[in-house]
């Protein structure tokens, strides 16, 4: 039985029509062809998929589609404003924190959801809040050093646009 | 950064970094065509049947389901990355020889019907005695895997080079050890995926593929699919990572193929992890045996290495493997006198191929470690027997290769230091220790008389450079470095420059992202076009500026005459005058490039060459073993490095951290398991390679040489730093607890089971 739902992505609204079964991520590359959340092992294994929800970091291909009904699901399409890249995207750019680029989408929001937490997490916090978060180029180094870069360079990067005090 | 240089040499993010931040970069799976259908490959269930019967007719008749292919439908035409070695079928023809080999192929209006739609194939199986060692597949009346193929053995190598007899009986010392490296899977964050269009007027193919070969894609695919290679387009979007795994043809390519052609819609196959680990490839088990004669002093007069490599079901690039496994014995240590014996073996298990190092890491994990023994028996220290065996610039290498510039000894000393070696081998607390392992790797192949580069270097009127290259980027960044190089030549800024490449519709033969030669062999041919596009214009405006042609400069977006800034004029303005002398438009250059070589000849019959340039590395490992829990944590990897001179530092530097938790990987956590056959650990939740919780401290020393071939003195960079990580973190765990682990990967089992074994 497919089912209506909304779904408020990157701050606009979409009508859905939806298997019970079907999973965010599953919505949005297949039915909405938001193809920046990457399908690395359908397992919520790699990270690849991470989108936020109200703030947090999901893993899309373990949730729900009908669970992030009436959420601010926030994709990695939605993170820059305007023409201009976000704090993180330009630091990942900037210190070479990628290669294939295939992990960067949940790389990068994940690393928003955290700066969104903690207002200057150390190499420590960061290194076990992206723990899940699998990259095989990059052997991890330049990605943390994005991160930490990104929290230094603006101290905006972590604080979402409306989020609640 | 070299003297005179404006953009090689400095570190510029890639070219492509503002896409795949923003989640706009294209993957195979991201592409969607108008009608697109989607397949699904049934597996086998068994490690080795004969098909006897396959009927699809429950699977044709289920709603949304377009086609069926079985092997009984596709050419009789067996495919291979090596032509010599072709042994495969898209779909399995009469026999399964490992569990998950392609069986049939489904195509349907979404996934999730053709998923159901394998479910309703019904496959009858005669089961044939299966056999999983290599050790017992080479023996007298194991299974035939393959008709006509003795012992199991595919390939095999068995070479003398100088005498080992006489070195052995020179020796102060013979030692012989055996040791295992176990199979790795490259896990790239991208699965397996292809999209095909045909155009049935012109008969035109079209397919996406995450490949890192499109050229040699588009080969397999018109021998396999019987159809001319200029009716193949094969084109490569941005690819997530291959580390070697997307070295081949697979049966998703084909079968995306086929079923765009006989049913006339788009195609998409995309693999799921479970598959991208048990049916696309893997790096080689292998057994080997090193026995090796020392002086008093450590210098090696001789060696004898055999190896017994596990193939799974099919061959791949065995010979290539094989190959590489013994010729890279001979370096970075001068082997005076070498015996090599290799085979590939055929076994019912997931197929071996090309990973990051390819049949060298195996290799240089037994060595590298006996080294060690034999250091701790003959009492030298592991650095001087490393420094003393070393091989350098212009030293004769027994099977021939060329080496032009070698800082190995220089990378064992400065490795040696950074990681504190005087101060700590042997003297930290128990499970504290340090260890080093060296290593070289080819920068691409020049013994292969068909592997070279094109490019096209086509100049705008507005100033803006057209690059064409063949070369396939894997997420490497070969787009930046090539354009960086273009730049370089032509005096424009990087952002001038905009390039297409790995289209074989479009760009210029390469023959693909492996063997660490993109950056050589592809980045001299964009050289040469950008010089030829520069030299006609030079050439107008020598003239126009009446002034030597030689003593041209173009630099900053300026050509002047040297020494006279003043006597000169924009880079634009020097095409608008060319465009207005009445000279026809477009400038285009053109290079093609491959690795000069005496004679063409290739190392499966004749020595030789092997390539362009070696780089040479030595890395350097502290490590901390839990003596309670038997985790070993990399605390540090230190590696000097010669990659010649770097084209972009910050590109090079990610190569060498990704190399070197790869490697740690390999070294303490990595295992395909297999029993009887079936794969046990094929997720990543299971397998379990190294997160940003294990990542050690990482230090990239520079070990500069300039090299005269590569494009500005480059060498490789990509590939050789795999190598050593392992051994070095081994040799490590030996000084933290004093045991000789012979066997990858050491996990906390294994160290207990040692610790309780020395009590």
């Amino acid at each position: 039985m497919k089912r209506a739902i909304e779904l408020s992505i990157n701050g606009d609204t979409y009508d859905v029509l939806v298997s019970p079964n079907n999973t965010l991520l599953e919505v949005l590359r297949d039915k909405l062809g938001l193809m920046g959340t990457k399908r690395g092992c359908d397992l919520g294994a790699c990270g690849a998929c991470t989108v936020l929800i109200n703030g947090e970091a999901y893993l899309s291909c373990v949730m729900l589609a009908i669970d992030a009904g009436g959420k601010d699901i926030l994709t990695i399409e939605g993170l820059a404003e305007g023409g201009e890249l976000h704090p993180l995207q330009s630091s990942f750019v900037e210190k070479g924190g990628l290669q294939c680029g295939f992990c960067t989408p949940g790389m990068i929001l994940t690393a928003r959801a955290i700066l969104n937490e903690e207002e200057n997490p150390t190499e420590d916090v960061i290194k076990r809040k992206m723990a899940g978060n699998l990259c095989r180029c990059t052997g991890y180094k330049k990605v943390v050093e994005a991160v930490m870069s990104a929290n230094e360079s603006d101290e905006n990067a972590g604080r979402p646009e409306g989020q609640e005090a | 950064m070299k003297k005179g240089l404006n953009i090689v040499g400095t570190r510029v993010p890639m070219l492509d970094a503002g896409l795949k931040v923003k989640g706009a970069a294209q993957f195979t799976d991201d592409l969607v065509l108008p009608g697109m259908l989607f397949g699904k490959i049934l597996r086998s269930p068994l490690p080795h049947a004969r098909i006897l019967n396959i009927d699809t007719s429950r699977a044709e008749k289920l709603p949304g389901v377009r086609g069926v292919a079985t092997g009984r439908d596709i050419p009789d035409r067996q495919y291979g990355i090596v032509p010599m070695a072709k042994d495969e079928y898209a779909l399995a023809k009469d026999k399964v020889r490992y569990i998950g080999d392609d069986v049939a192929a489904v195509c349907a209006i979404d996934p999730e019907i053709a998923e159901e739609a394998l479910e309703l194939i019904d496959v009858d199986y005669e089961e044939l005695a299966a056999v999983f060692d290599p050790r017992e597949a080479i023996k007298e009346g194991a299974p035939v895997i393959h008709e006509g193929v003795k012992n199991n053995t595919s390939f095999a190598i068995n070479k003398e080079f100088g005498d080992v007899a006489r070195a052995f009986a020179e020796s102060d010392a013979v030692f012989e050890d055996r040791f295992y490296s176990q199979a790795v899977n490259h896990a790239p964050l991208e699965p397996h995926a292809a999209l095909a269009q045909f155009d049935p007027l012109n008969g035109d193919l079209t397919l996406w593929s995450s490949t890192q070969i499109p050229f040699f894609l588009r080969r397999n695919l018109s021998n396999t699919l019987q159809i001319p290679e200029s009716k193949v387009r094969v084109i490569k979007p941005k690819v997530g990572g291959g580390f070697g795994q997307k070295i081949d043809m697979f049966a998703k390519d084909f079968c995306a193929a086929w079923f765009a052609i006989h049913l006339g819609k788009p195609v998409k196959f995309v693999y799921e992890r479970e598959e991208v680990f048990i049916s696309t490839r893997q790096r080689h088990p292998m057994y080997i045996t090193v026995k090796t004669g020392v002086k008093k002093d450590g210098t090696i007069l001789g060696q004898q290495f055999q190896a017994h490599a596990d193939g799974g079901a099919y061959n791949s690039t065995a010979p290539t493997m094989i190959a590489l496994s013994c010729f890279f014995l001979m370096i970075p240590y001068h082997i005076p006198n070498l015996i090599y014996e290799g085979c590939h073996i055929y076994t019912n298990k997931p197929v071996g191929g090309a990973m990051r190092g390819h049949g060298i890491p195996q290799a240089r994990f037994a060595v590298e470690r006996q080294l060690d023994m034999i250091a701790g028996r003959m009492g030298v220290d592991p650095v001087e027997i490393r420094i003393k065996n070393s091989i350098h610039a212009g030293q004769p290498h027994s099977a021939g290769f060329v080496i032009n510039t070698c800082g190995f000894s220089e990378s064992v000393t400065r490795a040696a230091e950074s990681i504190g070696w005087q101060e700590k081998r042997g003297k930290l607390p128990l499970g504290r220790g340090v260890g080093l392992a060296g290593a070289s790797f080819p920068s691409g192949v020049s013994n292969m008389s068909h592997i070279s580069s094109g490019a096209v270097v086509q100049l705008g009127r507005d100033g803006a450079v057209n690059v064409l290259s063949g070369a396939a980027d894997i997420g490497q960044g070969a787009e930046t470095v090539i354009s960086q190089i273009v730049a370089e030549e032509l005096g424009v800024s990087l952002e001038d420059i905009r390039i297409t490449a790995a289209d074989t519709g479009i760009t210029p033969l390469d023959p693909g992202t492996f063997g660490s030669g993109v950056t050589v062999r592809a980045g001299n041919a964009a050289r040469l076009a950008a010089m030829s596009a520069r030299n006609k214009l030079f050439e107008f405006i020598a003239e126009k500026l009446e002034a030597n042609l030689a003593d041209l400069v173009a630099e900053n977006r300026n050509i002047f005459v040297k020494g006279s800034p003043e006597k000169g004029m924009t880079f634009s303005a020097a095409l608008k005058a060319y465009q207005y002398a009445d000279l026809p438009m477009p400038i285009v250059g053109r290079g093609s490039w491959m690795a000069p070589a005496s004679e063409p000849t290739t190392l499966f019959k004749e020595d030789g060459n092997f390539a362009p340039s070696y780089s040479f590395m030595t890395q350097a490992a502290e490590v901390e073993v839990d003596l309670q829990t038997g985790r070993v944590k990399l605390l540090k990897m230190v590696t000097a490095h010669d990659c010649g001179t770097p084209i972009n530092p910050m590109l090079v530097e990610g190569q060498l951290e990704g190399s070197v938790v790869g490697g740690m990987g390999q070294a303490l956590y990595e295992n395909v398991i297999v029993e009887k056959g079936q794969v046990m650990n094929p997720s990543f939740l299971d397998y379990g390679f190294p997160t940003f919780m294990e990542m050690p401290e990482i230090e990239a020393i520079e070990v500069e040489t300039d090299d005269p071939i590569g494009p500005f003195g480059a060498k490789e960079a990509g590939e050789g730093t795999q190598l050593s990580p392992a051994p070095a973190i081994v040799n490590a765990v030996y000084d933290a607890i004093g045991v000789d682990f012979m066997e990858l990967p050491i996990t906390p089992e294994k160290i207990l089971d040692a610790l309780e074994a020395k009590k």
